[in-house]
């Protein structure tokens, strides 16, 4: 009030004045605790990483630092062969999930895509059974699954073989709820049924739609879900052991009891594959856009 | 747009004229709701029909069984003489512009008009040459390497329309192509739909619900109304002389008023009128005037002395060069009166005018 009665031009200042200072007390708090929130996050995520790096190349008994189980790692081949029951396994595994990692992302995106894209042309009211289904494998357990599929994978093993390789099925169930909510938002954001019926009008047949009209409009979508089913096969451990089958984590459990040093680093490699390949989907995604806004 | 193409600039394609399209008995039901309802159409060639209707009287059903992205229940479509009736979306030969934007996003605009010239199998320098002669027809050339969303909605519909006509279809269709520009653009566009369609004599199909538009374009023009088609005729026959009540009322403004038929005159507002083929020939009936045909007088002394009847101005709307002006009878009638403007802006809200009715022929119905 003393300011209305003070010179004309000191009540609009000091009035003014207040809500600034206010203002930059209240950014400053915020700024502030975004810091800590990223700190924290960034320490939740990164102290264990630091620590298994620490751990692989300082060896545990003597405190030596050394680079052996890095070198193991890439000459994992050669190790492998003088023995065959450690690191043979882990081998085993590596290639394994390799072939697997391929297997689960070829058979989702052919599965995937052109059923989501279907429905959406021509079956919407399946769309909710749809992602009912896919969402099913979030509810139910590892554990409850492998009971499940141990009879599955009994006729499997009789029909095909005990190789690894055919745990792609039971991966591709798994990946299901990633990948759906991954491509259902790839295919919201474009008008699938006017773009495919523009196509279909230029002469275009189905495949040549999905091919040249949908999937180069979701690529980033499809990616995104090839990536988070890589990274999810990379790191799946319970259905392979409890099928009694090896992969990539598997083969890591049995190293870990001989050589804890080349587990840990083994694990600290597929991390960096995942983080990489995650890397490259913003890189990717962003590329893209900047070519397309430019 | 300013860019004129003569004749002979056009597309080499382009010049061919367009083939005849015939609708037969179309039939099309979406539970209990017929979309089609025994519908008949026929399209000389090179010639531009509208359908026109409400929504959800069939005519974008009609237009997608054309297409192909439709099945009919039963019925036929001819193109060309040829039954296309089990012949798919992609083997029907005929380019079309939809409601929505429809250009490939990750595609530029020239990339987009070559599309349909890659699955006909034209080499890479061809497919550039042709798809630029096209955007070049819709005056789009500088604009060739932008993508969808570096392009305004007219831009985009202008693409769409070169990409439609650059696989040499035999049939245009446009559904809808200008519901989503405003109506500055809308204009435009709808001026150039229509000079391309007739430089290339192209045999097209355009649904709209816009009945000026559909004045303003169509060769014929045809009214829609659950699921067939209740009227067809050229623009100004449909204006003028509607064969039924639901034409009547759907175009243009018209006033209901009570009258007496005596053969083919009705006495309405103590004026003889003719009717329309299809009135009531005798007794009370119900006279569809169209606002151009009354007139009110203002003035104390016109009002007075002219012959008609005397009404209370209820508002008056100023639309360009003409203007309208509602006013109430003594029984509580409202009619609508168009006029020019400078007659329109001597009325007042309140003042009492003498309603007048010129004697055009006019439709009614038994009251």
């Amino acid at each position: 009030m003393t300011a209305v009665t003070g010179s004309p031009a000191a009540p609009a200042s000091e009035l003014l004045a207040a809500p600034q200072q206010l203002r930059r007390r209240r950014r400053r708090k915020q700024s502030v605790m975004r810091w800590i929130v990223i700190a924290v996050v960034m320490a939740f995520f990164v102290i264990p990483l630091l620590s298994m790096l620490y751990f692989s190349v300082r060896f545990p008994l003597s405190g030596k630092w050394t680079g052996q189980a890095w070198s193991n790692v890439i000459h994992l081949g050669s190790l492998a062969a003088s023995d065959p029951s450690d690191y043979g396994q882990l081998w085993d595994g590596l290639r394994n999930s390799a072939v697997l990692v391929v297997l689960t992302v070829v058979i989702m995106v052919v599965l995937l895509v052109p059923t989501m894209t279907w429905i959406r042309l021509r079956v919407r009211w399946l769309s909710r059974l749809m992602e009912f289904i896919c969402l099913l494998p979030l509810t139910i357990p590892a554990i409850v699954l492998v009971v499940g599929l141990g009879p599955v994978y009994r006729v499997v093993s009789n029909l095909l073989s005990t190789n690894a390789i055919w745990l792609c099925f039971v991966y591709v169930v798994l990946v299901l709820p990633f990948a759906y909510r991954a491509l259902d938002a790839g295919l919201g954001a474009i008008d699938v049924v006017t773009l495919s019926e523009a196509a279909r009008s230029l002469g275009a047949g189905w495949a040549t739609v999905m091919w040249r009209v949908v999937l180069p409009n979701i690529r980033s979508a499809v990616v995104s879900a090839c990536f988070i089913s890589i990274a999810l096969v990379l790191g799946e451990f319970t259905i392979a052991e409890l099928l009694a089958r090896n992969n990539l984590q598997t083969g890591i459990f049995i190293v870990s009891q001989t050589d804890g040093q080349l587990a840990v680093t083994m694990s600290l490699v597929a991390l960096l594959v995942v983080f990489v390949l995650l890397l490259v989907l913003s890189l990717f995604s962003g590329g893209r856009r900047s070519r397309e806004g430019s | 747009m300013t860019t004129q193409v003569s004749p002979a600039d056009l597309p080499e394609v382009g010049r061919a004229r367009g083939v005849p399209v015939e609708l037969r008995a179309l039939r099309r039901s979406f539970g209990d709701v017929h979309a089609l309802d025994d519908m008949d159409l026929k399209i000389e060639p090179g010639e531009l029909v509208v359908l026109l209707g409400p929504s959800g009287c069939g005519k974008t059903t009609a237009l997608r069984v054309l297409a192909g992205l439709e099945d009919a229940d039963s019925g036929q479509v001819l193109v060309g003489g040829r039954d296309v009736s089990g012949v798919p979306t992609n083997r029907r030969d005929m380019g079309m512009v939809f409601q929505a934007y429809s250009l490939f996003p990750h595609m530029t605009a020239l990339e987009n008009v070559a599309f349909g010239l890659r699955l006909r199998g034209q080499g890479p320098a061809e497919r550039r040459k042709v798809a630029g002669e096209y955007l070049e027809l819709v005056g789009l050339s500088a604009q060739a390497d932008r993508f969808a969303h570096q392009m305004s909605g007219g831009q985009q519909q202008r693409v769409a329309l070169a990409r439609a006509l650059a696989i040499r279809p035999q049939v245009l269709l446009l559904d809808e192509p200008l519901s989503a520009l405003d109506a500055k653009v809308r204009v435009q566009l709808r001026d150039e739909i229509r000079r391309i369609q007739l430089e290339l004599g192209i045999t097209t199909l355009f649904v709209t619900h816009d009945q000026e538009e559909a004045l303003a374009v169509a060769d014929r023009v045809g009214v829609m109304w659950q699921g067939k088609i209740e009227q067809i005729a050229g623009p100004e026959e449909m204006y003028t002389r509607p064969a039924s009540p639901f034409v009547a009322e759907f175009i243009g403004l018209s006033t209901p008023l009570a009258g007496t038929a005596s053969g083919e005159t009705a006495t309405v507002l103590g004026c003889r009128l003719p009717l329309l083929a299809g009135s009531p020939t005798d007794g009370p009936v119900t006279v569809l005037v169209r606002p151009e045909a009354l007139r009110l007088l203002s003035g104390s002394g016109d009002a007075e002395s002219s012959p008609g009847v005397p009404a209370t101005v209820l508002a008056t709307s100023f639309l360009g060069a003409n203007g309208r002006a509602q006013a109430r009878l003594a029984d509580g009638t409202v009619v609508t009166a168009q006029m020019p403007s400078s007659e329109v802006s001597t009325l007042q809200v309140g003042d009492r005018v003498v309603v007048q009715l010129d004697p055009v022929p006019a439709l009614a119905i038994p009251r």
